[in-house]
């Protein structure tokens, strides 16, 4: 931090600045001026929310593809597929048994063990063959595709919050006052929304300090930086390669049920994942779970501000990112140059 | 093991040819397309059901013929359809199609179905006004009303009955979304009301948080004209946001695809005021024999409560194919001459009200003003407010005063006294 604000003065003022001013915007009352510029304060805040709960979920999803991406060098493109089978499985239990907290370990265990299957099925055979893996997980996502839609049909499902999660809450920012009494009103923001958020943050910060300060986490890293000299030195790759490819496998099926709660499990939108966690790692650097993290909110917030600000070219906004992320940082913006 | 596998399907494929060689002579093919992947799936297996009932009171056999259905799946974008209408039309040979679903899929077929004179178009339910009324193919018949025609009667009603003044709207950024809307303004805005704001998202939308925030407090209603997949998620993150507007309903927002979703999202809507082709509590005998027919056809968890607007447009649209191939014998050989005679003097005693045809091919039929009530039981559906006749292309007004109104987009109607 201190050497980064050393090396780079002026970008580092830009961003204290940049920070200052968000925070204003967040708990300052707008004034009129502002708010006949770009709307009411209301939207904006919650624009900035959404986009960073969104971001959560991304995260959540892609944290998995880059880690599996980081220590492997597979490119699992049937990552997607993980997510929508997580989604059905957690929608079947907690239908079965009511109960939306069990649906989340579920999901995880029986999707992980599906992630160690297909690592030590099919990509432990073809190690560093890069043009086979990705047909042949391209192949798989198709066939799970279909016997998703077979088993559990077209139909939209929705994981039902708990009670105490369905409705919204109020927080402590104020969006403005009441024309009548003067009264502030505050913002209100979906309680299961919050939750979300909450939980990808303590899965990351968790993730963080699994890698960097627990001797599997060294291992992961060192095979990361070179995968011939850690076995050469007598730790048991393979195995850590199974457990971090059902770890990844994982942390996809739990996203699943998240997606499922508070957006819908349906056909197409394992796609739709494969395609967000593969610009969220392009744009966070491949192999990063930080550079997930930054790239995941970034592409959250595109999305969010894109539907409110520019609806026709809300689309365009998340591969904009892509093209300008690329063009100045190709290795992305936590990649390693 | 891969010798068994070739053989085998080497087998199948003989088998395939031969059946199809022996029943091609007098067999009657028709392509069945529908939206049965994407957003609007759960509507595309309710249409499915519509057609398939027809079908089995025809004995999959018209005037002699028998029947042999060949199935496109479609997602809703016209693209999608383009692609399985040429598989069925191109591969499998088909005489006659019945569909599409979706509004922009009815523009791509039109465009198509010129340049297949030999077929036959009979629309599903798609409901663009450009389909029929911009540009109409000789070849390509509408026996639904498009969402204009849908429209009708609700903005009148929320104004004068319930009192909302000023409305925003949410919909679907496609020419149905806008066809659907445009029902509404015109009746809405003549009546003397206004819209504040029109705010629209690309049909797929999953997360409609922001779009829910940027709503304004301000207004009398919401107007939502969202279907499917879209409806029931925006219902849903709209109550875990806390909504309480009043709202109004777009012809497929409270339809029985989103009023019979799992969840409890759907109970916002008790008591919406909206329009469409059906009510379905209506106390008619003909639509309540329908609603009878379609129950004993399937079991409860295959289907519906009773049947969705989508059920019954495909139901109509197959029954009209089937009443104007009765009148020619089931002969085309004249190059489907007599046969698209008889369909446009097609008079059409369906379950929701009579149909003819105007000189567009385009269906004149009844309107339904509805609202959504509590039947018991957790299940919702439509209670029939006032039922309108006639309902035109051009809505009752003269053809140069509708064209001044222009094609429906995002800002068009302008919203203003129209007369």
């Amino acid at each position: 931090m201190k050497r980064y604000m050393n090396r780079h003065p002026l970008w580092s003022l830009i961003f204290v600045a940049a920070g200052f001013v968000l925070i204003w915007l967040i708990f300052a009352i707008w004034p009129p001026e502002l708010i006949d510029l770009i709307g009411k304060k209301k939207v904006f805040v919650n624009a900035l929310f959404n986009g960073i709960t969104l971001g959560g979920l991304y995260f959540l999803v892609a944290s998995g593809f880059t880690l599996i991406f980081g220590l492997m060098r597979n490119v699992n493109l049937a990552h997607g597929s993980l997510y929508l089978l997580g989604g059905y499985i957690g929608y079947e239990v907690s239908d079965l048994t009511g109960s939306w907290v069990l649906a989340f370990p579920v999901a995880f265990i029986a999707v992980g063990l599906v992630g160690m299957l297909l690592q030590v099925l099919v990509f432990r055979h073809l190690d560093g063959q890069d043009l086979q893996q990705t047909l042949i997980t391209i192949g798989i996502s198709i066939v799970v595709a279909d016997v998703l839609l077979w088993i559990w049909g077209g139909d939209f499902y929705q994981i039902l919050a708990p009670d105490f999660l369905s409705g919204p809450v109020e927080t402590f920012i104020q969006t403005g006052v009441k024309r009548s009494s003067g009264e502030p009103i505050f913002l209100k923001y979906p309680a299961v929304r919050l939750a979300i958020l909450f939980a990808a943050t303590v899965i990351g910060v968790g993730m963080w300090l699994i890698l960097n300060r627990t001797r599997i986490g060294m291992y992961v890293r060192a095979g990361v930086d070179d995968r011939e000299m850690l076995a050469a030195s007598g730790v048991r790759v393979q195995l850590i390669f199974v457990c971090v490819f059902g770890f990844g496998a994982g942390l996809a099926g739990l996203a699943g049920v998240v997606g499922g709660t508070f957006q819908s499990i349906a056909p197409g939108e394992d796609m739709r994942f494969l395609l967000s966690s593969l610009v969220v790692v392009i744009v966070g650097g491949m192999g990063s779970i930080p550079g997930a993290a930054l790239g995941a909110v970034l592409v959250g917030l595109a999305e969010q501000f894109g539907s409110v600000y520019m609806p026709t070219y809300s689309v365009v906004l998340t591969f904009l990112i892509m093209v300008l992320v690329l063009a100045f940082r190709p290795k992305g913006l936590m990649g390693r140059g | 093991m891969k010798f068994w596998a070739l053989t085998f399907a080497a087998t199948s494929v003989a088998a395939g040819v031969l059946t199809a060689g022996a029943a091609s002579a007098e067999t009657l093919k028709v392509g069945f397309l529908a939206t049965l992947e994407g957003t609007y799936t759960i509507l595309g297996e309710d249409s499915q059901r519509g057609f398939e009932l027809a079908m089995k009171q025809a004995g999959y056999n018209i005037a002699g013929r028998d029947v042999e259905v060949f199935i496109g799946a479609t997602d809703a974008s016209p693209e999608s359809a383009l692609r399985a209408v040429r598989k069925v039309v191109e591969q499998d040979g088909v005489d006659i199609v019945i569909g599409p679903l979706s509004g922009s899929e009815g523009i791509a077929l039109r465009d198509y179905s010129k340049t297949q004179p030999q077929v036959t178009f009979i629309n599903g339910i798609s409901g663009a006004q450009e389909t029929t009324l911009v540009d109409p193919s000789e070849n390509f018949f509408r026996f639904n009303m498009d969402g204009a025609q849908w429209g009708m009667g609700l903005g009148d009603y929320v104004y004068n009955e319930k009192g909302y003044k000023t409305v925003a709207t949410v919909a679907e950024d496609y020419s149905f979304g806008y066809t659907n809307l445009l029902g509404f303004a015109l009746d809405f805005c003549t009546a003397g009301g206004e819209i504040t704001e029109r705010l629209w998202v690309p049909l797929g939308t999953k997360d409609f948080a922001s779009i829910i925030a940027a709503l304004p407090d301000d207004v009398d209603a919401i107007y939502l004209g969202l279907g499917g997949g879209d409806a029931v998620n925006f219902l849903n993150q709209y109550l875990q946001a806390g909504g309480d507007a009043n709202l109004i309903g777009g012809t497929i927002m409270v339809d029985g695809t989103v009023l019979s979703s799992k969840g409890r999202a759907k109970e916002v809507l008790i008591g919406t005021p909206s329009s469409g082709p059906q009510a379905d509590t209506w106390d008619d005998a003909n639509w309540q024999k329908f609603v009878k027919d379609y129950q004993d056809a399937w079991a409860p968890e295959d289907r519906f409560p009773s049947p969705s607007l989508l059920a019954t447009g495909y139901f109509n649209s197959t029954n009209a194919m089937i009443q104007a191939l009765e009148a020619v014998n089931g002969d085309l050989s004249d190059g489907h001459e007599a046969f698209r005679a008889a369909l446009k003097e097609v008079v059409l005693d369906a379950p929701n009200g009579r149909i003819t045809l105007d000189d567009n091919r385009q269906a004149i039929g009844s309107n339904f003003v509805t609202e959504v009530i509590d039947i018991g039981g957790g299940e919702l559906a439509t209670r029939l407010v006032k039922k309108i006749d006639n309902v035109n292309q051009t809505l009752g007004i003269s053809a140069e005063m509708f064209a001044e109104i222009g094609t429906p987009s995002r800002e068009t109607p302008e919203c203003k006294k129209w007369w």
